[in-house]
Order: structure tokens, then C-alpha cells, then sequence
């Protein structure tokens, strides 16, 4: 080892800082970690409803017979099946959304915090009345 | 650290956009996917024909409802597709492409968005 009077112009030591290599695969190790992902997933399915809503907008201003051909489309067996999945990915969403809400807004009432459970609760009537609503211009026509 | 300046103010904005768009997404899209791709393809209720969809759809509100129904929920998946792809998959070296990509669809189907509804009668 050579003294730092002997080489003057020495180089500082940089250590890398040591890290734990963590497998691409992480998120398939616990259920909590999959349930993780699966909420982020389920806005590839929010992104195709999305996507599916422009097409019928797209069918709409192009006249009778391209509405008439979106709505065939619809009836594919496949195309079903794939929007019974994204509900489902949908609906777990808006549960997470809630529950996560409840935790990320606090509101308190006299000084006195709002149990988380009651936020959620509201959130979930909010949905019920809100869904009601939209169903219900959808239905009359 | 020195944070680019652009990043500093965009950042908050893509937030909020992330927030909003998580919120529009879980009161007002189980019920419109329930019965448009469920129960009006299965026949358990019957689907609006074509002269009450464009009734409806001529109404300002209607569109601009259907506007943020749209746009929203896409910067909400943009913000989500983003970090799944930097923490789920560790792709961190493509940290910017993909931010480009994920936040460029979510603004190029606005942009679709703004346009149909715009030009619908």
C-alpha cells in the first residue's frame, strides 16, 4: 500500500452501495405483493374500456349502420368475455380506490378523526347512487 | 440532487391527473362497462338504438361528461403503467421512453376524445 505522501494525486475511495438483487419475478413471491400488481393492472382494463368507448363514438358520428356494426361487434363471445374480466378488474379497483381513500384522506369532525370505515362507507353509497343515476339515463331510452 | 426544472413542475400535475383519473374510474366505469359490454350484448336489457344515443350525445353536458369519462382514466392508467413497468419489471433504464410513451397515449386519446365529441351531431 502506498502512502498518500508518495502519490499525491490519490483517488477517493467509492464504495457501491451494496444492494440485494431482487428477482424481476418479486411480485409473484406473496399474495399481498400479486394483489399489489393486479390493482396496477387493473388499469389496462380501465385504458380498453376507454379505448372501446371512443370506437362507439367513433361508430356514432359515422352513421346508423357503423353504431349498428360496433354494437355486433360487442356480441362477439370473446369481446364478452374480455369485458367480464375487465369488470371484474374494474370493480377490484374501485374497491381498492375506496379503502385506499379512506386511509389517504383524513377528516376530522370536532378535532376528532373520522374512522376510516366510515369514509369508505360514504364512498360506497356515493358509487350506489352515482351508478343508479348513470343506469338509469342509459335504461330509460 | 438538482432536479430538472421541467420535472418539478410536471410532476404534480401528472398527480393530480393520476388521482382524478383514479376517482372518475372507480364511481363512473363498473357501471358503464356492466351494461355496455355485459348486459346489452347478453340481452338481459335492451340497448339504446342509434337516435337516443345521438340525442344524448348532443347534449353539451353529455359531451363533456363523456370528454372526462375519456381522458382522465387515461393519464390515471398512464401514471400506474408507468411505475408497474419501473418497480414490477425493474425496467429502469428506459425510464424516460417509457414516461413518454405511457403519458403521450394518455394525451393522444384525449386529444381523439376531444375531437369526436367535438365533431359528433
Amino acid at each position: 500500500m502506498k502512502s498518500p505522501a508518495s502519490t499525491p494525486a490519490y483517488t477517493l475511495n467509492h464504495p457501491r452501495w451494496y444492494r440485494k438483487r431482487v428477482s424481476t419475478y418479486w411480485w409473484l413471491q406473496r399474495w399481498e405483493y400479486l394483489r399489489f400488481v393486479l390493482r396496477e393492472v387493473s388499469s389496462v382494463f380501465v385504458a380498453f374500456f376507454v379505448v372501446t368507448t371512443l370506437v362507439q363514438l367513433y361508430g356514432l358520428s359515422r352513421g346508423p349502420e357503423a353504431y349498428a356494426g360496433f354494437q355486433n361487434w360487442l356480441k362477439n363471445p370473446f369481446v364478452i368475455a374480455l369485458n367480464v374480466v375487465s369488470f371484474f378488474f374494474v370493480v377490484f379497483h374501485s374497491i381498492t380506490w375506496f379503502s385506499l381513500s379512506a386511509r389517504a384522506m383524513v377528516v376530522r369532525i370536532g378535532g376528532k378523526r373520522v374512522p376510516g370505515a366510515l369514509i369508505s362507507g360514504s364512498n360506497y353509497a356515493a358509487w350506489l347512487v352515482v351508478s343508479a343515476v348513470i343506469a338509469w339515463f342509459l335504461l330509460r331510452g | 440532487m438538482e432536479a430538472k426544472p421541467s420535472q418539478l413542475r410536471l410532476e404534480p400535475l401528472l398527480w393530480i391527473l393520476f388521482s382524478a383519473g383514479g376517482v372518475v374510474a372507480a364511481f363512473l366505469i363498473p357501471v358503464h362497462l356492466f351494461l355496455q359490454g355485459i348486459a346489452f350484448p347478453l340481452g338481459w336489457a335492451r340497448t339504446p338504438d342509434y337516435t337516443t344515443t345521438t340525442a344524448l350525445v348532443a347534449h353539451p353536458l353529455v359531451r363533456l361528461y363523456l370528454f372526462v369519462l375519456c381522458s382522465v382514466p387515461l393519464f390515471h392508467f398512464a401514471h400506474r403503467i408507468r411505475y408497474t413497468l419501473y418497480d414490477g419489471l425493474q425496467i429502469k433504464h428506459l425510464n424516460e421512453v417509457i414516461a413518454v410513451c405511457c403519458y403521450g397515449s394518455a394525451v393522444l386519446g384525449t386529444l381523439v376524445a376531444g375531437f369526436l365529441l367535438w365533431n359528433i351531431h
